[in-house]
C-alpha cells in the first residue's frame, strides 16, 4: 500500500497516524506552556496560546515575563539554589555506594546475602517514614541544620543510596571477573583493584546513576520544602509551586517560572539520555 | 606439617612473603585510626559550619557548594584511604574477614540512619500524641479508621493504583510496539517526544495541565484547551477540577502521571521487544501467523515480565503520589490521597501520632510488594 522503507521492512500506515498523534498528545501541553510564557498578560487572558500560534506575526511576542521574574521575584536565586543542592547531592553518594557495591560484587563474605536484600527492601520504602525522625534529628531539638543545604545534601545522599549501590552492583556483576581476579594473583589489594579496575570500568553505571539522581534531586519538591524550607534557600520548585498558589498579581509570570524550573533538567535529559535508558533498564525503584 | 609449627619461638621472623601472611602492624593500624577518626571529625565540623557560621565563607552560597563537593569528596576518599590503612594494619587473617564491611559501613550507616531508624521511629511513634510526649496506645489509629476523610482518601488510592499503572503500561506498550514499525529516524524522534516529559517535576507537569484545564465562566473566552475544545464543540465549558461526579477530577489528575510516566514504561518495554529473538518471530512467519498473531502469541509472552516489572514500579510510585495533589486540589472535592492526607495531618494540623499512623498504614500496604520485589529479585539472582 504504501510501499516499503529503506531497510526493507514495510511501511506500515496505522504505527505512522497512531505515532503521530501520541507524540502530539506528548508534546503539546508543553508547548503551550512555552507559548504562553512569552505572552503578554492581557493577551494571556483574553485569548488561548494556540491563537498566537495560529497568527504568529500579530501575537505581539514579549520577553517581559522572563524580564520581570529575573527582576522582581526570587527566581534566579532559586535557580542557583537548585543547582547547589542538586550537584552535591547527586555526587556524594556515588563514593559510599560504589565501595558498598565492590563489597557486594566482588566479596564472599558471612551476611552478603542478607544486606544486599534489605537494599532491595529499603527501596521500596517510601520516604514519609523519614520526615518526622529526621525533622527532630535535624531540626532545632537536634542539629539544628535544616533550611540550610548541608541537611538536604545529607537526606537525599541517604535516600539515593538503594539506589546507587543497587544500579552499581547490577552492572559490576557483569564486569569479567576475570580481569577482577587476575588483578588479585598480580597482588593487588581490594582497595587497589577498586580505583584502578571496579570504579574506571563502572563508569557508564555510574552516570547512569548519576543521571537519574540528578533529575530526582531538581524535580523533588518535598524534601526541599521540609528541609530547606520556603526562604532564601528556597529551591526553583519550591518556588515554583509557591507560585502556584498566588491568584492575581504576578500569576503570568506562572508560565516563564515553570520553563525556566525545566531548562536545567530538560539539557541533562537530553544530553544524558542513553545513560538515563541504562540506568533504568539496569531495573531502577526509588523509594 | 608447616614451617611456623617447627620453629623456635626465638628465631627471626620469616620475611611474609605475600600479604596473605602478614601479621599485624601496630604502626599502620594506630596512624589509621587517628587519621579515620580525625577525618570523620573535620569532614563532620567542616559541615556543620555551613551551617552554623556561613559568614566564614562569606556568605557565599556558591562558595558552600563548591566546598561541600570538595569535603564531601575529597572526605569519602581521605576515608576510605584511612580505612584501608587499618585494615592493612590488622593481621591478615583478621584484614580479609574485615574488609567487606568496611567498604560497607559508609553505605550502611547512612541507609540506617536515615531509612530504618526512622521506620522504627515513625511505628513508635504511632502510638504517642500528637507532639509525640506520651503514649497513647491504638488511639490514633482509632482515630484515623474511624475518619471519613481517610477511607475517603484510601478510596481515591485505590482508584489511582487501579488506573495509573494498567494504563501506563498499556500505552508504553502500544508506544513501544508502534515506534517499532517506523523508520529509525520516526522511531528515535517519536520516542524522544514521548520520552520528554520524565525529565519534568510534578510540580512542573502540574503548571502545565492546569492551563489545560483552566476555566473561564461561559461567555468569556475560554484559555484552557480542554475548554476551548468543549466550547467549540458546542458545549459549556467546566470547572473540570471541582467536579467529582464519577471522580472525574481525580481521573484529570491521573491523566496528568500516566503522562509522566509512559515513557519511562516505554523504554524499558521498547528494549524488551527488541530483546525478543529474531528467529522467534521468523518461525512465527514462516507458520504463516499474521502480525497480530506473532505479537500477541510470540512477542507479548516474553515481554511479559518487562510488563510486570514496570507496573510494580508505577504502582509504588502511585501509592505515595503526593505532588500533583497537593498543588492542584490539595484535597479538595474529594481528590484527596494517603500521601497528602499524611502532609496535612503532620505540618498542617501537628497531629504527629496520626500522621505516623497513616505512615504505618502506608508501610503495611507496601510489605506485599516489597515481599514480590526481594523474591522476583532472589529468581533473577538464581538465574545469574
Amino acid at each position: 500500500m504504501m510501499g516499503t522503507m529503506k531497510d526493507g521492512r514495510p511501511r506500515s500506515l496505522l504505527a505512522i497516524v497512531t505515532m503521530v498523534v501520541l507524540a502530539l498528545l506528548w508534546t503539546v501541553p508543553t508547548i503551550g506552556l512555552l507559548v504562553t510564557s512569552f505572552r503578554a498578560r492581557e493577551d494571556v487572558a483574553s485569548s488561548g496560546w494556540w491563537d498566537a500560534l495560529l497568527n504568529p506575526f500579530g501575537a505581539g511576542w514579549t520577553l517581559a515575563n522572563y524580564e520581570r521574574l529575573f527582576e522582581s521575584t526570587t527566581a534566579g536565586s532559586s535557580l542557583l539554589n537548585s543547582v547547589i543542592v542538586a550537584v552535591p547531592a547527586t555526587v556524594l553518594p556515588i563514593m559510599f555506594a560504589a565501595f558498598a557495591a565492590y563489597a557486594f560484587t566482588f566479596m564472599r563474605f558471612p551476611g552478603r546475602e542478607l544486606l544486599f536484600i534489605l537494599i532491595v527492601a529499603v527501596m521500596v520504602v517510601p520516604i514519609q517514614v523519614a520526615f518526622q525522625p529526621m525533622l527532630d534529628l535535624l531540626g532545632p531539638r537536634g542539629l539544628g541544620i535544616n533550611g540550610q543545604f548541608v541537611a538536604v545534601w545529607l537526606l537525599h545522599t541517604g535516600f539515593g543510596m538503594p539506589l546507587a549501590v543497587y544500579t552499581l552492583r547490577n552492572y559490576m556483576a557483569t564486569l569479567p571477573n576475570s580481569v577482577i581476579e587476575s588483578a588479585k594473583i598480580d597482588g593487588a589489594s581490594h582497595f587497589q583493584t577498586f580505583w584502578r579496575l571496579a570504579a574506571p570500568m563502572s563508569m557508564p553505571a555510574i552516570a547512569a546513576f548519576a543521571t537519574l539522581q540528578f533529575l530526582w534531586v531538581w524535580n523533588d519538591l518535598l524534601i526541599a520544602k521540609l528541609f530547606l524550607g520556603g526562604g532564601a534557600n528556597k529551591t526553583v520548585i519550591v518556588d515554583l509551586q509557591q507560585m502556584l498558589g498566588t491568584q492575581g498579581q504576578g500569576e503570568e509570570l506562572l508560565t516563564a517560572g515553570a520553563f525556566l524550573s525545566m531548562v536545567i533538567p530538560m539539557i541533562v535529559f537530553f544530553s544524558l539520555q542513553r545513560f538515563l535508558v541504562r540506568g533504568m533498564t539496569a531495573g531502577s525503584v526509588k523509594g | 606439617m608447616t614451617a611456623t609449627e617447627t620453629r623456635s619461638p626465638d628465631s627471626p621472623p620469616i620475611p611474609p612473603r605475600e600479604r596473605a601472611g602478614s601479621p599485624a602492624r601496630p604502626a599502620l593500624l594506630i596512624l589509621g585510626a587517628i587519621g579515620l577518626v580525625a577525618t570523620v571529625w573535620l569532614v563532620c565540623n567542616a559541615f556543620l559550619a555551613f551551617a552554623y557560621y556561613p559568614q566564614w565563607f562569606l556568605h557565599s552560597k556558591l562558595l558552600i557548594g563548591a566546598l561541600g563537593l570538595v569535603f564531601g569528596i575529597g572526605g569519602a576518599v581521605v576515608f576510605f584511604r584511612f580505612l584501608n590503612m587499618i585494615i592493612e594494619g590488622l593481621p591478615s587473617r583478621l584484614s580479609e574477614g574485615l574488609i567487606p564491611y568496611a567498604f560497607l559501613l559508609p553505605a550502611l550507616a547512612l541507609l540506617g540512619l536515615m531509612l530504618i531508624y526512622p521506620t522504627v521511629q515513625t511505628i513508635v511513634y504511632s502510638f504517642a500524641n500528637a507532639d509525640s510526649t506520651a503514649w497513647v496506645g491504638l488511639d490514633n489509629y482509632r482515630a484515623i479508621f474511624g475518619s471519613g476523610a481517610f477511607w475517603q482518601a484510601m478510596l481515591n488510592n485505590f482508584l489511582w493504583i487501579l488506573i495509573v499503572p494498567l494504563i501506563t503500561v498499556a500505552f508504553g506498550l502500544a508506544v513501544a510496539v508502534l515506534a517499532d514499525k517506523l523508520s529509525a529516524t520516526g522511531e528515535r524522534v517519536s520516542k524522544s517526544m514521548v520520552f520528554l516529559p520524565m525529565s519534568i517535576s510534578f510540580v512542573g507537569a502540574s503548571t502545565i495541565w492546569g492551563l489545560i484545564y483552566a476555566f473561564r465562566p461561559p461567555g468569556a473566552s475560554q484559555t484552557g484547551l480542554l475548554n476551548a475544545i468543549v466550547v467549540a464543540l458546542g458545549g459549556e465549558p467546566q470547572a473540570w477540577l471541582q467536579i467529582d461526579a464519577a471522580r472525574l477530577n481525580s481521573l484529570l489528575l491521573m491523566v496528568i502521571l500516566v503522562w509522566l510516566q509512559t515513557g519511562f514504561a516505554m523504554v524499558l518495554i521498547s528494549s524488551a521487544i527488541k530483546g525478543v529473538p529474531e528467529d522467534t518471530i521468523e518461525a512465527g512467519r514462516m507458520d504463516g501467523a499474521g502480525e497480530a498473531r506473532i505479537f500477541w502469541q510470540i512477542i507479548f509472552p516474553q515481554v511479559r515480565p518487562t510488563l510486570l516489572a514496570v507496573f510494580i514500579t508505577v504502582l509504588i510510585l502511585v501509592l505515595k503520589v503526593f505532588d500533583i495533589i497537593y498543588v492542584m486540589t490539595n484535597g479538595r472535592d474529594n481528590t484527596d490521597v494517603i500521601a497528602n492526607l499524611y502532609f496535612r495531618k503532620l505540618f498542617v494540623e501537628r497531629q504527629a501520632g496520626e500522621s505516623s499512623a497513616i505512615v504505618v498504614v502506608l508501610l503495611v500496604l507496601i510489605v506485599p510488594i516489597l515481599i514480590y520485589q526481594v523474591r522476583s529479585f532472589k529468581a533473577q539472582e538464581a538465574n545469574r
